[in-house]
């Protein structure tokens, strides 16, 4: 770990102007991710910003009739909320099937959307990365890519984004604030938020530097069973596999596929969570699973150890949209 | 005390304390944090500087330049050791380590480089600040590839190939036969403490404190590294985070923390991290296993061979002799084994709890399951039938001293509702299909030499020394049970102290001998302490009883606290095995019971619940037992569904090096468990009558898991672990 300086933000617009004015400044919320990347040099920021005691801490109800997250509640707090619970079900359900409740207890809801890749390549100092260290290579192609990315891929990285809750927000229409030095507001939608690796893998969002997420709004509340599925090699504290957020009307639909509308999001497959309009316009048209896992997996690029992502995509909507149409919300 | 005849009643059998479930003596400083590891020995080695090290990068080849300028010049920075100014050291053998002593690089994660400096953090990042330049030389990592080239090693723990019959010829006459591979993966002992190690130089007189579980190999090691007589060596591990069979070697913290303090006239302390103990320290080798088994038309076996391939280190030579227990196991006059070696790049293989056995009985008792279907048998039918009393490959001349096999199975089904079991694939519960398993569990009981110094003071207060650890097994508490029994104390009124080679030497933790060799060490100064309190009473001591702190016979009573007195009573002594071991054949048996639960959609694999069945001999303390058993059956799901540590080949290393990606069970993975432990005094084992325990657990218990999810899905994977990947593939999708 380098030696860094640490100051304590007295205002979001404060904490943005000490970021934006030095390059090497990182903004520090809960730590559960950053500190261990200070402790191995993969981040090695020479200032720190502490943005904890700034008020953002609170879950608001919008005049729109939507939720506003402020950017540091914690995930457990934002997953236990009442409001959350009753009206984004998909939202708690994605937060606590993440991490542990020691990591929720300090992780906060920005935090979570900026969390970096598990790619083992990533976390290993000695092994190439274009991520880490730009132009070195990408050690996951013909590596251990077994957990790696299978949409939206490029060359010069395979890694997936790790998040739960990002991936449910991605099914709820999330929108990030943010606000850079010069005090000037920008609403990123989530769709927009996170970048695809291309030849910039380093690059994992929209953000600029300094630029400092206050909150994250949630539209009205869109009804409908809520679900997230979330596949993995243990039953608790590992990255998923496949996940699957789902916000889905049963009904006859257009021609009677059993779904009025579906919203579908995967999580652990791409370097941002995935979301594919086709898919859920087949479903509305009385289409299956299997068709619409066809569009959710168009254009998929799987290694040699990954492709059973696509089979076990498939299978896995499969196995929501027939929970959803039952009728059930509660996972069994 | 030499231990030659069977045990007859003696004082240990008495039940009062010993067989008691009694809680751990140390678990209340265990909880609080005030049990001191290694790191942690502030007091005695205060102002200790911090150690970083810096492991290869590369699988195999030489350091063709090292700079250690800048790491030296860095904040904080006392010394920073490489092979080009690290001291000499003593030739590498079994027991010694060196480091740093040139350039060559055998593996990934070989010390290339210390850093000591005022703070951890200031060593960890001057070791990055060392440029290094390697000439990498292509390695061999795959083992599949060098099977071919694999020979049988020149010596092991048990040995490489053995032969009886005629197996060939016996297999090609059987009605029924089964060929099947079996292969599992790498693994890393992944215990909670990191190797770690405090060095404190007085004079020419080093204090190690350290993390091993086997103190006296830790300091035969240590002293011929650093050229240094043992005498002048104290090694303390007075608490051990969990051993599991990597801390019986000694590494880069011992030797590395012991040379820079000699250097920097200051305590040293390093640790080593997570990422770096999957490439420096030893890991269970991956195996190859094939197995093949002919039957009659009965099921009885007339002929069956195990062959295992593993790879190490040319100058490493460790097999992972999967072959072994099937030597114990089942009948047949027809047999063959062989544990066979090739030559890998990879970090050096080693020992993991029940080295060979954990992972024979993956192939085997997969093996048997797919036997007793090709027979219609039912699966404990087939093991009944070919039990054994004696060792089947040496005949009914050494026979078992015990053995509850059939027991163990029987006893078992009763109690899981194995007559639930069904055909495979038709049991299903919403989305969940269901499946029962069962496995045989073996594990030979070894024994080693132990003493034990006992001191008996004014107070009646007993204080027990011998050199035996606790690597989280309970030893402190179950030699207290022993030590308190013998004399007639309340465990209360016996203090016990581990880990130090100022006490007598030891057995040591490893092998599942630790309880019951250094228990009988402690029933031998035991012994020896009455009969010096008899004599000093004017007591006949074999008419006395020991009981309620006191001597008595007939109406005489004094207590033990008048007869010590003020200068108080010593004795010391040790066990030593005879020849028992040779007469009969001596392993601890059980049974695993499964119940698993597979996702129709996903493939995920969940246990629902799980039973173990054991007879180890006396059970020194049912709960620390039955914590040995449930540890072991956690760490065999781990086997069997997920623990795999991955190899790039590319570049010769394990890649998913930390406990995040190296996955073992959490405590979700884990429902509800039982153990049931038979009845059993093995009288052949040692004057307490116990036998090992802590392996037993992890014995087979993949086995259970794998047959379970095969009876769930009717599938059957022999590629360890059972990953969703792979049992997707077979697995059809459930109807919608």
């Amino acid at each position: 770990m380098r030696a860094f300086t640490y100051e304590r933000a007295e205002s979001p617009a404060a904490a943005a102007a000490a970021v934006a004015r030095n390059p090497e400044a990182r903004f520090i919320a809960g730590g559960t991710n950053l500190l261990d990347l200070m402790k191995l040099e993969i981040e090695a920021p020479r200032h720190l910003v502490d943005v904890n005691r700034l008020g953002l801490d609170r879950i608001e109800e919008t005049p729109e009739g939507g939720l506003r997250i402020g950017a540091l509640v914690r995930n457990t707090d934002l997953a236990a909320d009442p409001r959350v619970r009753r009206d984004y079900a998909v939202l708690s359900r994605a937060l606590v099937a993440g991490a542990s409740g020691q990591l929720r207890n300090k992780a906060t809801t920005a935090g979570n959307l900026l969390q970096r890749t598990r790619c083992p390549y990533f976390y290993d100092p000695a092994m190439p990365c274009n991520k880490r260290r730009p132009g070195s290579g990408c050690g996951a192609i013909g590596g251990f890519s077994r957990n790696l990315g299978i949409l939206g891929t490029s060359e010069h990285c395979i890694a997936t984004h790790p998040s739960d809750m990002a991936v449910a927000m991605r099914a709820l229409d999330a929108v990030v604030e943010t606000i850079d030095a010069e005090g000037a507001a920008r609403r990123i939608p989530i769709a927009d938020f996170h970048t695809l690796p291309g030849d910039t893998p380093e690059i994992e969002t929209v953000l600029r530097h300094g630029e400092f997420i206050t909150a994250v709004t949630l539209p009205p509340p869109a009804g409908g069973i809520h679900l997230y599925r979330k596949v993995r090699d243990r039953a608790s504290y590992a990255f998923a596999s496949v996940s699957v957020a789902a916000v889905v009307h049963p009904g006859q639909g257009a021609s009677g596929g059993g779904i009025a509308s579906a919203r579908l999001a995967f999580g652990g497959v791409a370097h941002k969570p995935w979301r594919v309009a086709e898919a859920e316009d087949r479903l509305a048209d009385g289409g299956d699973a299997e068709a619409a896992a066809e569009a959710v997996l168009r254009g998929a690029r799987p290694t040699g150890q990954n492709a059973y992502k696509l089979p076990l995509l498939r299978r896995t909507l499969a196995g929501v949209l027939a929970q959803a149409r039952q009728g059930r919300g509660e996972d069994r | 005390m030499k231990f030659d005849t069977p045990a007859g009643p003696n004082p240990s059998d008495r039940g009062r304390v010993l067989g008691q479930p009694r809680d751990r003596i140390d678990g209340p400083l265990k909880v609080s944090g005030r049990a001191p590891y290694a790191y942690e020995y502030h007091a005695e080695a205060p102002g200790a500087a911090y150690g970083w090290i810096l492991g290869a990068s590369i699988g195999k080849g030489r350091i063709a330049r090292i700079d250690r300028r800048a790491a030296e010049a860095a904040p904080g920075v006392l010394l920073v050791l490489t092979h080009e100014n690290a001291p000499e050291q003593g030739e590498d053998s079994d027991y010694a380590a060196p480091q740093l002593q040139g350039p060559e690089i055998l593996h990934y994660g070989q010390a290339v480089a210390l850093v000591v400096a005022e703070s951890l953090e200031e060593a960890r990042a001057a070791a990055a600040l060392i440029d290094i330049a390697y000439d990498a030389a292509p390695g061999h990592y795959d083992l599949a590839e060098e099977r071919d080239q694999a020979k049988l090693p020149e010596s092991g723990q048990t040995p490489p190939r053995t032969d009886v019959g005629d197996f060939e010829t016996g297999y090609a006459r059987a009605p029924v036969t089964l060929d099947v591979t079996y292969t599992t993966p790498d693994q890393s002992q992944a215990m909670m403490e990191p190797h770690a190690s405090m060095a404190l130089w007085e004079g020419d007189t080093l204090t190690l404190f350290t993390s091993h579980q086997i103190m006296h190999w830790a300091q035969e090691g240590v002293a011929a590294t650093l050229r240094m007589p043992q005498e002048k060596l104290r090694v303390v591990s007075r608490y051990v985070g969990g051993g599991f069979g990597s801390k019986l070697e000694v590494y880069a913290d011992a030797v590395l923390s012991a040379l820079a303090a000699r250097l920097l006239g200051r305590p040293v302390k390093v640790a080593l991290s997570r990422p770096l103990i999957f490439n420096h320290t030893t890991h269970r080798a991956a195996t190859i296993q094939r197995l093949r088994i002919g039957t009659e038309q009965d099921g009885r076996i007339v002929a069956i061979a195990h062959e295992s391939w593993s790879g190490d280190q040319e100058s490493g030579g460790t097999a992972e002799e999967a072959s072994s227990q099937t030597r114990l196991l089942y009948a047949g006059e027809n047999r063959m084994t062989r544990n066979r070696l090739a030559t890998l790049d990879l970090p050096f293989a080693g020992s993991m709890r029940a080295p060979g056995e954990a992972v024979g009985l993956l192939a085997l008792e997969c093996a048997m399951d797919e036997l007793a279907e090709k027979l219609g048998m039912d699966p404990i039918e087939l093991r009944v039938r070919n039990d054994v009393g004696y060792a089947p490959e040496e005949g009914p001349a050494k026979p078992f001293s015990s053995r509850k096999l059939v027991e163990s199975l029987r006893v078992g089904a009763e109690r899981f509702g194995w007559e639930k079991r069904t055909a495979p694939g038709l049991r299903r519960e919403g989305r969940w299909r269901i499946g029962l398993g069962v496995a045989a569990a073996v594990r030979p009981n070894l024994a080693q030499p132990s003493q034990a110094r006992l001191r008996l003071d004014g107070q009646g207060q007993l204080t027990v020394e011998t050199q035996m650890t606790d690597i989280g097994t309970g030893s402190y508490t179950i030699l207290a049970q022993v030590a308190a029994e013998m004399l007639g104390l309340p465990l209360e009124a016996v203090t016990v102290r581990l880990g130090d080679t100022d006490f007598p030497k030891a057995s040591g933790s490893g092998g599942s001998w630790g309880a019951n060799s250094s228990g009988a060490g402690v029933y031998a100064a035991a012994a020896e302490l009455r009969g010096m309190i008899a004599r000093k009473a004017g007591f006949n001591a074999d008419d006395a009883v020991f009981e309620d702190g006191g001597i008595r016979a007939g109406n005489r009573r004094i207590a033990l606290a008048d007869i010590a007195g003020a200068e108080g009573l010593v004795a010391e002594a040790g066990i030593e095995f005879g020849d028992l071991s040779e007469k009969y054949a001596q392993a601890s048996f059980g049974a695993h019971f499964c119940e698993v639960a597979v996702d129709a959609d996903t493939a995920e694999i969940r246990i629902r619940r799980m039973l173990s069945v054991a007879a180890a001999g006396r059970v020194l303390n049912p709960k620390t037992a039955r914590s040995q058993c449930l540890g072991g059956m956690t760490m065999g799901i781990g086997a069997a569904l997920m623990e795999e540590a991955v190899v790039d080949r590319r570049h010769g290393l394990f890649i998913n090096h930390d406990l995040a990606e190296y996955q073992v069970p959490v405590h979700a993975d884990i429902p509800h468990m039982d153990v049931i432990f038979l009845q059993e005094e093995d009288d052949k084992s040692s004057p307490i009558k116990a036998k090992g325990i802590g392996e037993l657990g992890i014995c087979g218990v993949g086995a259970a898991v794998a047959n379970a999810v095969y009876n769930a899905t009717g599938v059957r994977l022999r590629d360890y672990p059972l990953t969703l990947d792979k049992l997707l593939r077979e697995m059809p999708a459930a109807a919608a």
